[in-house]
């Protein structure tokens, strides 16, 4: 008889894995990426591959040749990163913008820190907030989604660029024009926003379909709630008060809701195990933290949105929120 | 008063059930050649020796007596010759005492009542009843093997209210238990019933997960018809539980059943509980109402790569090589590389086949390379999963990242002494990491340093 295999208990292991978490995050965000590129066609085809080449092989050469370690590829983490990264760039985004923006996420914002799990800020917003600091003309030209023909280069019009309905808002505002009158100028329309957005990145261009994929990471049990339904909480209570008491210079919640990646942002990326608290009430208290941010950005800030910076900020109190906030222990009321 | 749940509040896995010997009814295992019996086989210190080489000895006969307060009494299993004494590896290949039995016959000493018929009448006196638990060596079957006499004796200044019986047989593949519920549900309550006196509480609830409704529907249709012979068995209910494991932790269990939790560092008696196991009711019954001392216990002998028709449950009798049993059973399965002595959850890997079982053996299980086989580790992505499948409420990154820098105030403070070792945590960390296998090591550094404080 061969020899037996000894070790310690426990001698069975759930079958989830990391890399079939990260499967689960990519099934999730599958919906979006779609939709985007139906409807931004080749230009879209061309960011998500710059990312995903370009975030895969910086992981690769970085292990291989300077860690020199085995490579990490498989775990699907990076290309979770380059997925998210090619839907938070504008359609316009030039694929050298990408690919920077990519090499910049896993060479610094991942690899220095040490690699999966010990980064601090999520590679993807940090790389978006990098590129918006570093190429703001080419980050903020917004396209408007094209006809299915005009994407796939079938018919020669021109895409549509313009600001983001958070962008005109902010110049409206400033210009000294009361929200009814830049909402009826610009034709905005929630069920318009809720399925084909007017404009912002390739990934909020449908509500619908980021809705679908938080669905999904709910029903995989791959996230739990807590975060998400904190930032959405802030942001509709911040807001519902604001529009309340000046309704022509404070945006409502359904506006806050659906415009400037608060969707994108609190289900895909304020979730990021990595970056996010450990335990229920610091998620809550890190949500909380992200919605006030961003609503206190996006109302009295120089920037038309919010969320970017409001999560980077949050990721950088997330150890913080670990020290304070522990598992309620068995016997020790 | 906490509000009374049907599971426990923190934690908790829900990993596949695979019970697949349940249909399987008790048999009795055919005998070696030779009996190999542990002396260590109970919690506490390993039992005397009382025999020498030579001596003949028949079943049920004394041939190890108690060393101190925490230890058991140990009775030949087979009737024979003893033909050693001496150190022999058990099944993680350490040696430990044993008394080396051949087998001759099966003839029973003198006074063991041998008959199926029910005694259902209890001893009047408490004391004549812990003392024939102590004779019989009857210790805990759920696990733990403490000795049962210690545990219904609360210590001065503390009391129980309330007795609970584990029927919640959590971990996978076991089904021993689950069998007893079945085939013995009247012995279990009868046993019950004399716990229920020693303690003098009013209340007692056997826990039995709902995974197992006839195991529920036979117990209670036992105890409709006990409850009609006299008050000895009023109070005791049936308490349906929601799967979950570890349900059939002590810590857990009370919790379930009466929402109460025992302090840090506390025991049971404590939260004015005492828990106890279905099997142990079992071997209490037989103790007291048929003077037959704990040697023979019920196992599984189950797992996925074993034909449905080798998959048994097996009457053994302590101190039977597990080769044996395999054996009996059939053989080493195609495809087996593991075999565990108990659950797959906090059963122990078996090193040395010739080992020998125990009286709180509960299965012999057979895990294939696909299933058992470690994952190489990879970088922990701070999931939280370890958080949520804790049943003490403890966060098992933070112990192992803790424990990886030895500092021990913090893992104290971290209450990495509370830790029941139940797995959970390596059971659902996505990226392998041996949360366990560290917070093992780290929390027996913790205990030691809290054990060396003088007590106040």
């Amino acid at each position: 008889m061969s020899q037996l295999v000894v070790s310690p208990a426990p001698h069975l292991h759930a079958p989830s894995s990391t890399r079939s978490i990260m499967r689960d995050v990519l099934i999730a965000l599958a919906p979006a990426t779609l939709v985007s590129l139906i409807f931004y066609g080749w230009a879209e085809l061309l960011l998500l591959t710059s990312c995903v080449v370009s975030c895969l092989l910086t992981e690769y050469l970085i292990t291989r040749f300077l860690l020199k370690k085995s490579c990490t590829l498989s775990d699907g983490s990076a290309a979770v990163t380059a997925v998210l990264l090619a839907l938070n760039l504008p359609a316009s985004c030039p694929w050298w913008v990408a690919v920077i923006g990519s090499v910049f996420a896993i060479a610094v914002v991942k690899m220095t820190f040490g690699g999966l799990g010990q980064n601090i800020f999520n590679p993807a917003i940090a790389a978006r907030v990098f590129l918006l600091v570093s190429f703001p003309s080419q980050m903020t030209q917004w396209t408007a989604p094209a006809s299915l023909s005009q994407a796939w280069g079938f018919s020669s019009v021109d895409a549509v660029s313009g600001a983001t309905p958070l962008g005109l808002v902010s110049e409206g505002l400033r210009s000294g024009q009361s929200l009814e009158q830049i909402f009826s100028e610009h034709n905005f329309s929630y069920a318009q926003m809720l399925f084909v957005n007017m404009g912002g990145s390739v990934g909020e261009i449908s509500a619908a379909a980021l809705l679908l994929g938080f669905a999904y990471l709910l029903v995989r049990k791959v996230i739990k709630p807590y975060t998400t339904l904190a930032i959405w909480t802030t942001i509709i209570g911040i807001s519902m008060i604001f529009s309340m008491m000046n309704p022509s210079s404070y945006t409502d919640p359904m506006f806050n809701m659906l415009t400037g990646g608060v969707l994108m942002g609190s289900i895909f990326m304020a979730t990021d195990y990595v970056t996010s608290p450990m335990t229920r009430n610091g998620c809550i208290i890190y949500g909380f933290g992200i919605g006030l941010q961003t609503m206190l950005i996006r109302y009295f800030g120089a920037y038309p949105e919010g969320m970017s910076f409001a999560i980077l900020l949050m990721n950088a109190c997330v150890p913080l929120i670990n020290k304070m906030c522990h598992q309620t222990k068995y016997g020790r009321k | 008063m906490a509000q009374i749940r049907n599971t426990f509040t923190i934690g908790g896995i829900h990993p596949a059930d695979c019970k697949l010997s349940k249909d399987c009814a008790i048999e009795v295992l055919p005998l070696p050649e030779k009996v190999y019996v542990s002396m260590a086989q109970h919690l506490g210190a390993p039992a005397t020796p009382i025999v020498a080489v030579g001596d003949s000895v028949k079943v049920g006969q004394v041939i190890a007596q108690p060393t101190g307060f925490i230890s058991a009494f140990v009775h030949s299993p087979v009737s024979g010759t003893v033909k050693s004494i001496g150190p022999r590896p058990d099944l993680a290949g350490n040696k430990v005492n044993h008394i080396e039995i051949e087998v001759e016959g099966d003839e029973w000493a003198e006074g063991i009542d041998l008959s199926s018929e029910l005694v259902s009448t209890l001893p009047e006196d408490n004391a004549v009843i812990v003392e024939r638990i102590k004779a019989a060596g009857v210790v805990g079957l759920g696990g733990a093997t403490f000795p049962t006499h210690v545990k219904l004796c609360p210590p001065p200044g503390k009391t129980a209210d309330i007795l609970i019986i584990n029927g919640s047989e959590c971990e996978p593949y076991l089904t021993s238990d689950y069998r007893i519920m079945l085939e013995r549900s009247s012995e279990i309550l009868v046993g019950v019933a004399l716990m229920k006196k020693v303690l003098g509480v009013k209340q007692c609830v056997i826990g039995v997960e709902d995974n197992k409704p006839r195991a529920i529907e036979s117990l209670n249709e036992s105890l409709s018809a006990l409850q009609t012979l006299g008050e000895a068995y009023q109070g005791i209910e049936i308490r349906p539980l929601l799967k979950k494991y570890p349900q059939g932790g002590e810590k857990q269990l009370i919790d379930a059943v009466t929402g109460r939790q025992v302090p840090s560092m506390g025991l049971p008696i404590d939260a004015g509980a005492v828990v106890q196991n279905v099997g142990t009711a079992l071997a209490v019954y037989e103790a007291v109402q048929k003077n037959k001392p704990l040697i023979s216990n019920v196992l599984s002998v189950t797992g996925d790569c074993l034909p449905e028709s080798c998959q048994h449950n097996y009457q053994y009798r302590i101190g039977i090589p597990y080769r044996h049993i395999i054996e009996c059973a059939g053989g080493m399965p195609e495809g087996a590389v593991k075999v565990i002595s108990g659950g797959p959850m906090m059963g122990k890997a078996i090193a040395n086949l010739d080992a020998t079982t125990q009286k709180g053996t509960s299965a012999v299980l057979f895990l294939t390379e696909e299933q058992t086989r470690r994952k190489s580790e990879s970088a922990c992505i701070r999931c939280g999963r370890c958080l949520d499948a804790c049943p003490m409420g403890l966060e098992p990154y933070l112990l192992k990242k803790l424990a990886d820098v030895s500092d021990y105030a913090a893992l104290e403070e971290n209450a990495i002494q509370d830790c029941i070792e139940c797995g959970c945590c390596l059971y659902s960390c996505p990226a392998y990491i041996p949360l366990l296998d560290i917070i093992r090591g780290a929390k027996a550094d913790v205990m030691k340093i809290i054990k060396s404080r003088p007590r106040e």
